[in-house]
């Protein structure tokens, strides 16, 4: 039974999720190719690759609220994939903005980096990400200890905070959408700061049962 | 007043039949649908023909004023740019504002003048001559297109109404109507956009209302049935489906200026040495370019509308 739902996860769960991950890349690049991404093809690219981004550091981060309240654990062995895909996908972002949106144009990188908050909060959160995907491997785990693993990989928080202030300072009028990613993040990072109360509460009730 | 000389202006004839042929077969497809979509909502029936979006504009004349730079395609022009009162989307516009009904149409023309009137669109478009003006159109966000449109001068209707000494400004006024206009049934802007000129800048030769372009009457995408063209000014100040225009003695507080005056001013002129504070000014990317150009100042148009700002600080003036 327990060899079965292994085998589950593996041949089934886990290539699907990948191969769904990988629609809106494929469906990008299906667009791009038959013309079909309307006048401005590079905004349009740097914009749905900033979406999935946001998207699925989202996703990660729902994946410990999702098994608490479902009950399904499994889910939880599906994160570090979707948190690399979070990485891919910022890495699609960042790359169609130097090659395809500024050309290497370094001089206006430079400037966007100093002079646009917007900007600068992405290339933040995006180099916060890079750190992150390097240690994801379950060596890397072992090597930094549980502990501190833990810890450096508690910044997801901090980038997904980062990604939703970009996408805020960046529109012009209609903040619709940023306020509704920012509010998903709120309400993860509620269920965050709840749950950890609970096993704070329920850690000092096991300790205090101990000494008596 | 300077006038230019048409420079070797007219866009080469292959390029048009090209696109003409294009969009033949495209509007066959078109009226197709809407025919089998005509006869089941009849809704569409009373409107007269010839202020259908798709037909041809007749008596127009080529202008003068004219550039000669590659043509913005038509399917570009019309399904890519920012009307809010359809859509924030700029892809979405065309499709949100199929079938809105741009007849019958009046614009109001009062305010400091000593003739208002309110003018029907048909009456308008049959008392002014039409021309044809090819125009740069640059986007606050850094885009930019080069459209024909099809207009007359704002100068002649303003002279027909006859601004009193008290008319120093022209404010501009957008149909207010978010049953027609269902960008408008969210507040992303304070309805209903209002935009403003300096009566000079109103009154110079560059300074057109639209009622067309491409040679066709104006899609309801693109300001239906009426809109302002300033071409060396951003095109927020382009204001589109017009049912008002009063002069005013005070300067009109724009919409973008009301909602965020740190980001955009009352003129807006194009300025690549004046950035916007979340982005860039100073490169812009014509719409079917892959590398970005340099965006020149006053949108190119300097030698004929510096004059109206000298003396002026455009850094604190923008
Ligand atoms: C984890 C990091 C990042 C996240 C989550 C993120 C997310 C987003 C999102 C959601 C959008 C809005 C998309 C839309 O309008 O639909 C966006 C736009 C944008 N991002 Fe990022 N981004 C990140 C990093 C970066 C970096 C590093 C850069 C460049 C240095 C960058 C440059 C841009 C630009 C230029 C736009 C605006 C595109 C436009 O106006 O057309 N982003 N991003």
């Amino acid at each position: 039974m327990a060899m079965n739902s292994e085998l589950w996860l593996r041949r089934i769960v886990k290539p699907t999720v990948f191969f769904v991950s990988l629609l809106p890349a494929t469906l990008l690049t299906w667009y791009a190719l038959t013309d079909q991404l309307g006048a401005n093809p590079i905004e349009e690219i740097v914009r749905t690759s900033g979406d999935w981004t946001l998207r699925f550091l989202l996703i990660t981060l729902a994946i410990t609220p999702t098994r608490r309240l479902s009950g399904f654990h499994w889910i939880a062995r599906l994160r570090r994939m979707i948190g690399l895909f979070a990485f891919f996908y910022a890495c699609l972002h960042f790359l169609s903005y130097l090659v395809l949106d500024q050309f290497f144009a370094w001089g206006e990188i430079l400037k966007d980096i100093l002079k646009r908050p917007f900007i600068t909060v992405g290339l933040v959160s995006f180099v916060m990400l890079v750190p992150l995907a390097v240690t994801s491997t379950n060596k890397m785990m072992k090597r930094l200890g549980g502990k501190r693993w833990q810890r450096l990989h508690q910044s997801v928080y901090i980038i997904a905070c980062g990604g939703v202030l970009h996408y805020l300072w960046m529109v012009k009028a209609d903040i619709r959408d940023p306020i509704i990613y920012g509010s998903i993040l709120i309400l993860l990072l509620s269920h965050r700061a709840w749950s950890k109360r609970k096993e704070e509460a329920v850690r000092r009730r096991r300790a205090h049962s101990a000494t008596i | 007043m300077l006038i230019k000389a048409p420079k070797n202006s007219d866009v080469s004839s292959s390029e048009i039949t090209d696109e003409t042929l294009f969009r033949q077969r495209r509007r066959f497809l078109r009226t197709a649908v809407n025919l089998a979509l005509t006869s089941t909502i009849a809704t569409p029936l009373f409107v007269p023909a010839s202020a259908r979006a798709g037909t041809k504009l007749s008596n127009v004349k080529k202008s003068a004023y004219t550039i000669d730079e590659e043509l913005t395609p038509f399917e570009d022009v019309t399904h890519y740019n920012n009307f809010y009162e359809f859509t924030t989307e700029k892809r979405d516009v065309a499709e949100m504002a199929q079938g809105f009904q741009a007849r019958p149409w009046t614009v109001e023309v009062n305010g400091e003048v000593h003739k208002p009137r309110t003018f029907d669109i048909d009456d308008a478009i049959k008392r002014y001559a039409l021309e044809e003006r090819i125009y740069r159109l640059r986007c606050v966000e850094a885009w930019s297109m080069v459209i024909p449109w099809v207009g007359f001068p704002l100068a002649k209707l303003l002279k027909d109404v006859e601004p009193t000494a008290n008319g120093k400004y022209v404010e501009f006024t957008t149909l207010h109507d978010p049953e027609r206009m269902p960008g408008q049934r969210r507040k992303v802007l304070p309805w209903p956009y209002v935009e403003g000129l300096r009566l000079d800048e109103a009154m110079h030769p560059l300074t057109i209302l639209a009622v067309g372009l491409y040679g066709e009457v104006l899609p309801p995408q693109n300001g239906a049935p009426l809109r302002l063209v300033v071409p060396w000014k951003y095109g927020f100040k382009c204001i589109k489906s017009i049912v008002r225009i009063r002069l005013t003695e005070k300067q009109p507080r724009n919409t973008w200026q009301v909602n965020n005056a740190r980001e955009y001013g009352f003129y807006a002129n194009v300025n690549p040495n004046v950035d916007h504070p979340r982005w860039s000014q100073s490169r812009e990317r014509r719409i079917g370019e892959f590398f970005k150009r340099k965006t020149l100042m006053f949108n190119g148009y300097g030698e004929e509308v510096a004059g109206l700002y000298t003396g002026m600080d455009l850094a604190k003036f923008y």
